[in-house]
């Protein structure tokens, strides 16, 4: 039951061959999946001779574009994970009837839920979100990179890190059985001595460096790097929420941070912040917790927001309707989302005012978020709507939400929140918010510009099928869990009593499979746009009729994104430039000065996750010598000196000539 | 038990429960319980909706009319690709939203206070007020790894997986836990509320059906957390005696030693009955000072909330610190240690000389197995019980 502590080697730690989990079939399994892949990957790049290639373009790279599309390639690989252990989930409920243990035992099942939790919020729903602000931000400021171009790579690899770690979890050890927000006292070595607590908080810690180190960088690029004329009230409304998202990120970040130190002290050295006794408090933790939890959902679906925004107003040939409303909305939902942590748990007896207070304020967002909605209904009138794949996402975005939103509100009062917290209808909930907005959102900003990330647009038949699979899939996933939760059925059960109750979860497994047929779909769209990419061709740089300044590139836009950086009349920069009828320049163009690629962001990251790995398994001299390299390693950087270099005016002529051709063959 | 029902569940009854039981038939028992407060906090998910959907359904109605009005094929429909401001618009969509959310508001701050579990009831049915004579049921809950233990003071019994009440009498509960956060939850009886190690939450609920519940622990909980269920039952004054009766008759007693081999980690328990419990064993699971010898949390406290006790309380910290790692925050171990030389009086000194008593493996929680050999319960007691104690 409580595993007898292992013992800690010198050399190696805690850990032994024991770590390995040789006696789970279905680990072994995934693991011999897993190094078929990756041991086949390893060998096609090698004989491709590409080793070099993605070293010196991708790994190196500091141009947010390629960073970009690296974050939305580790969030597509991690939600793959994240979705393997949601189907775990529903087969085990759907199985584990009539005194049947289903197939997974609580060590396993206990782990899949936490797992998938984890996965889904720091490693799917965080690098989708990063990645589209990084490629987006700097395009649509009119900037030529972020403000700090090394930095941002490093943030990826940190981010990338402790994706390793968490995924190291499954194969090396165990991951932690304590639900994503690990909770003291479960949390603490007295009641989960095993390493899988510390692999938790290790990734977080490791990823953490990265998203927060992101969110000052995207900060400072949206308030120093806009192109003149781009006054705060000219931005596009992405770039607006992305900038309320990363000021949400630098704000709760470092209580995550705090809070996770803290969980790894008492683990680490003993102290007693979280203990039972010794004046520990774990309701202090659970404070903290969600002083960066709640939060941290804002940081999550304000960008979606902004990207519903944009593809709103260009698939109806509108100006966004009410756009300084919505910036303010904006504005009021970061701020609100600093007031109302305490609504993830009213029932752990904080009085009658103070749950009072906090469920008000949580209403209050609505407000908000309803003017929201309503503003791109308003949009939608009086335009002329193209259901092309981005907008049929946002129009499902809309009609999900909603009924999300309600849901929201109906916990935020507290004594409804006592008899449905904790249970299925709180799971439908928030799945039907997460998924409803940002997962919905993230496919409708991928369909939306991919054609100017890669220069050809997504195959559309594959999308419709993944979106027809994707949206029922979804409802028919999650109704019965709203309908379950009013049943009294709660949360993280591994086997169930009342066999009366089996059908629904078998209705939910079959909409997980519908989802994974959309999954699929969706990565069949992937592979057929990019074989049939000549047919999809994007040669004007502005397949949808955009609004925005990403749109005045060509598709994909060049290293230095803009020749000359744009001046900015109007809030709608490119519409404007467009119906203002303004020309390319032609001539006249000098050398563009751009930071250099630089390996450091890997070795650094490298190492952070190495000292992660032996802090998780007590290798202390690994941790000392890994911390001793780190610091070396850094000051090793500071003599790199070719920091940067420039693209000579000739080459840039050139470039710019090649896209002159390329607009004038296609009109 | 006949009682006018409130209007909101009528509407429960013409406009929730067909849409979903058309579709499977199933028992809500969060919308259907048997309990007074749960069918007001029922009551008022069904309310909070439909003030909702004065707003969502329009929304919703309006979004596929104008996606189909607005689509692009429609050559009819007015296009004004500049249009992107209205006032009065903007009035109507910031205030509709603000109007329910005033409603909904002041629904919340009222039924917060009224449904406060911590708020002794004021009726035990709608127009059914509590007397002021009635004394409520006492019940109190521990949540043990992983099963729940009852103990009735007033009957003087307790019980593992089961418990019962007398329909229509106010219950009063004490819950708390051994090792780690729980949830205590009836859906039928009323809404949850945590059981915490250290700590006391009150939940008060009444019911007003009888019949056999589930109850169960509604937060995760570690690894025989599914299993952590247990049968609340309702029955009338006869039943309740005839189940303490039955209780009485098990003969066992459950004093502090019984509860430590209770506490230790066993899943599926089978219902147990004890026919006595030893008095104050709540009071000495919530202050986490069941095992001999341990200092009281609120002995603790008491001494800390006073400033302490200067050098001698130094004593407290070894009576807390005595089966944790020597190391740890404080020296209770007989290691060097500068500070305490330069302010620590002679008899301190001789104490800390002292071969260092107790268990020195490491503290795994209460009702935990030790790292190594079973644990004795009464060998760290020797040496505290030993010395002088602070506050007896």
């Amino acid at each position: 039951m409580i595993p007898q502590p292992a013992p800690v080697s010198p050399i190696l730690g805690k850990l032994s061959l024991d770590a390995l989990p040789l006696h789970e079939p279905i680990v072994v399994a995934t693991f011999a999946v897993v190094a078929l892949g990756g041991i086949g990957l390893v060998a096609a790049l090698t004989y491709f001779k590409l080793w070099g290639y993605l070293w010196k373009e991708w790994f190196t790279t500091v141009d947010h574009k390629k960073i970009g599309i690296m974050y939305m390639i580790l969030g597509l690989v991690m939600f793959l994970r994240g979705f393997a252990d949601a189907l775990m989930m529903r087969l085990q409920q759907a199985l584990a009837f009539n005194g049947s243990e289903g197939y997974l035992n609580a060590h396993h099942y206990d782990q899949v839920f936490t797992a998938h939790g984890v996965i889904m919020i720091f490693f799917v729903a965080m690098p989708f979100v990063t990645g589209l602000m990084n490629y987006i931000v700097p395009l649509q400021i009119g900037a030529r990179d972020v403000s700090f171009p090394f930095l941002n790579n490093f943030s990826f690899w940190m981010t990338t890190g402790g994706a390793v770690l968490v995924m190291a979890s499954l194969f090396v050890g165990e991951f932690a059985q304590t639900g994503w927000l690990a909770y003291p006292p479960l949390s603490g070595l007295a009641y989960s001595p095993g390493v899988g607590v510390d692999y938790y908080l290790w990734a977080l810690q490791v990823a953490g460096v990265g998203t927060t180190l992101s969110g000052i960088n995207l900060i400072v690029t949206i308030l120093k790097l806009r192109a003149p004329g781009m006054s705060l009230m000219k931005m596009p409304v992405f770039t607006w929420t992305s900038l309320c998202t990363n000021v949400l990120i630098v704000a709760s970040f470092p209580v995550l941070t705090a809070v996770l130190a803290l969980l790894g002290l008492d683990r680490y050295v003993g102290t007693n912040f979280f203990t039972n006794d010794f004046g520990g408090s774990a309701m202090m933790y659970v404070n903290l917790i969600w002083i960066w939890g709640h939060p941290e959902v804002y940081i999550l679906i304000l960008p979606l927001f902004g990207v519903f925004s944009e593809v709103t107003s260009t698939f109806s040939g509108k100006k966004l309707f009410g756009y300084s409303s919505m910036v303010y909305a904006t504005i009021v939902i970061t701020i609100l989302s600093y007031l109302v942590w305490l609504h993830h748990f009213f029932t752990m007896g904080s009085g009658a005012s103070v749950n009072s207070f906090f469920g008000i304020t949580t209403m209050v967002i609505s407000i908000p978020t309803g003017a929201k909605i309503f503003n791109w209904l308003f949009t939608m009138y009086r335009g002329r709507i193209r259901f092309e794949l981005p907008m049929m996402w946002t129009i499902a975005f809309m009609l999900t939400f909603v009924i999300g939103g309600m849901t929201g509100v109906m916990l935020a009062v507290p004594p409804a929140d006592f008899v449905l917290h904790n249970s299925l209808f709180l799971i439908a909930h928030f799945h039907n918010v997460i998924i409803g907005g940002v997962v919905f959102g993230v496919f409708a900003a991928i369909n939306y510009w991919w054609p100017k990330a890669f220069g050809f647009k997504l195959n559309e038949f594959w999308g419709k099928v993944s979106f027809w699979c994707w949206v029922p899939g979804f409802w028919v996933a999650f109704m019965p869990l709203y309908i379950l939760g009013l049943m009294g059925v709660t949360r993280r059960m591994r086997v169930f009593d009342d066999p009366g109750i089996q059908f629904l979860f078998v209705i939910a497994a079959f909409g997980a499979v519908m989802i994974a047929a959309g999954i699929g779909a969706m990565l069949v769209q992937f592979a057929v746009s990019i074989w049939k990419r000549e047919a999809l061709k994007d040669t004007t740089g502005d397949p949808w009729n955009g609004r925005t300044l990403e749109w005045a590139t060509s598709s994909p836009p060049p290293e230095y994104n803009f020749a000359f950086t744009p001046v900015i009349h109007d809030l709608d920069a490119w519409y404007d430039m467009k119906s203002r009828g303004c020309e390319r320049p032609l001539a006249g163009f000098k050398d563009i000065h751009m930071p250099s690629n630089t390996g450091a962001g890997v070795i650094l990251a490298g190492i952070s996750t190495l000292i992660g790995f032996a802090l998780i398994w007590h290798i202390w001299w690994l941790v000392g010598l890994g911390f001793v390299a780190l610091i070396a390693s850094t000051i090793v950087h500071t003599f790199n000196y070719k920091r940067d270099f420039d693209i000579p005016a000739a080459v840039v002529a050139e470039t710019e000539a090649a896209r002159t051709r390329q607009l004038a063959a296609g009109a | 038990m006949p009682s006018p029902r409130p209007l909101s569940a009528r509407l429960r009854a013409l406009l929730i429960l067909p849409a979903f039981a058309l579709l499977c038939g199933c028992d809500m028992v969060v919308l259907n319980p048997a309990g007074d407060i749960a069918r007001q906090q029922g009551d008022l998910v069904i309310v909070s909706t439909l003030l909702m959907l004065l707003i969502i359904v329009p929304v919703m109605a309006l979004v596929v009319l104008f996606a189909w009005r607005y689509r692009e094929s429609n050559k009819d429909a007015t296009y004004a690709p500049d249009w992107d401001h209205s006032t009065s618009l903007e009035l109507v969509i910031w205030s509709a939203p603000l109007l329910i959310i005033i409603c909904l508001g002041a629904i919340t701050w009222v039924s917060t206070h009224l449904l406060d579990p911590y708020r002794p009831l004021s009726r035990t049915a709608p127009g059914k007020p509590v007397a002021a004579d009635v004394k409520p049921l006492e019940v109190q809950v521990v949540a043990l790894d992983w099963k729940w233990l009852f103990i009735y003071p007033e009957q003087g019994i307790a019980t593992v997986n089961e418990m019962a009440a007398p329909v229509g009498r106010p219950i009063r509960f004490r819950i708390s836990a051994s090792s780690v956060m729980n949830s205590f939850y009836i859906p039928a009886l009323a809404g949850q509320i945590y059981a915490m190690p250290g700590m006391e939450t009150p939940l008060n609920a009444v019911f007003d059906k009888t019949g056999a519940f589930q109850g169960f622990s509604a937060n995760y909980s570690g690894h025989g957390f599914s299993s952590m269920r247990f049968k609340a039952h309702s029955t009338d004054q006869a039943g309740f005696d005839a189940w303490v009766a039955e209780a009485k008759k098990a003969g066992a007693t459950l004093d502090r030693a019984e509860y430590l081999k209770l506490e230790r980690p066993s899943e599926k328990e089978p219902v147990r009955r004890f026919a006595g419990v030893e008095a104050g064993l709540f009071d000495m699971v919530t202050n986490l000072c069941v095992e001999p010898g341990k200092m009281c949390m609120h002995q603790m406290m008491s001494l800390d909330a006073k400033g302490g006790m200067g050098k001698a309380g130094l004593y407290n910290v070894r009576q807390l610190a005595y089966d944790k790692f020597g190391g740890r925050g404080t020296h209770a171990h007989g290691g060097k240690s500068f500070v305490g030389e330069i302010c620590a009086d002679k008899q301190d000194i001789a104490v800390r000389a002292a071969p260092k008593a107790g268990n020195p493996k490491p503290l795994t929680g209460a009702g935990m197995k030790q790292p190594s050999a079973e644990p004795s319960p009464t060998a760290p007691s020797v040496a505290s019980e030993t010395r002088p104690r602070p506050l007896s």
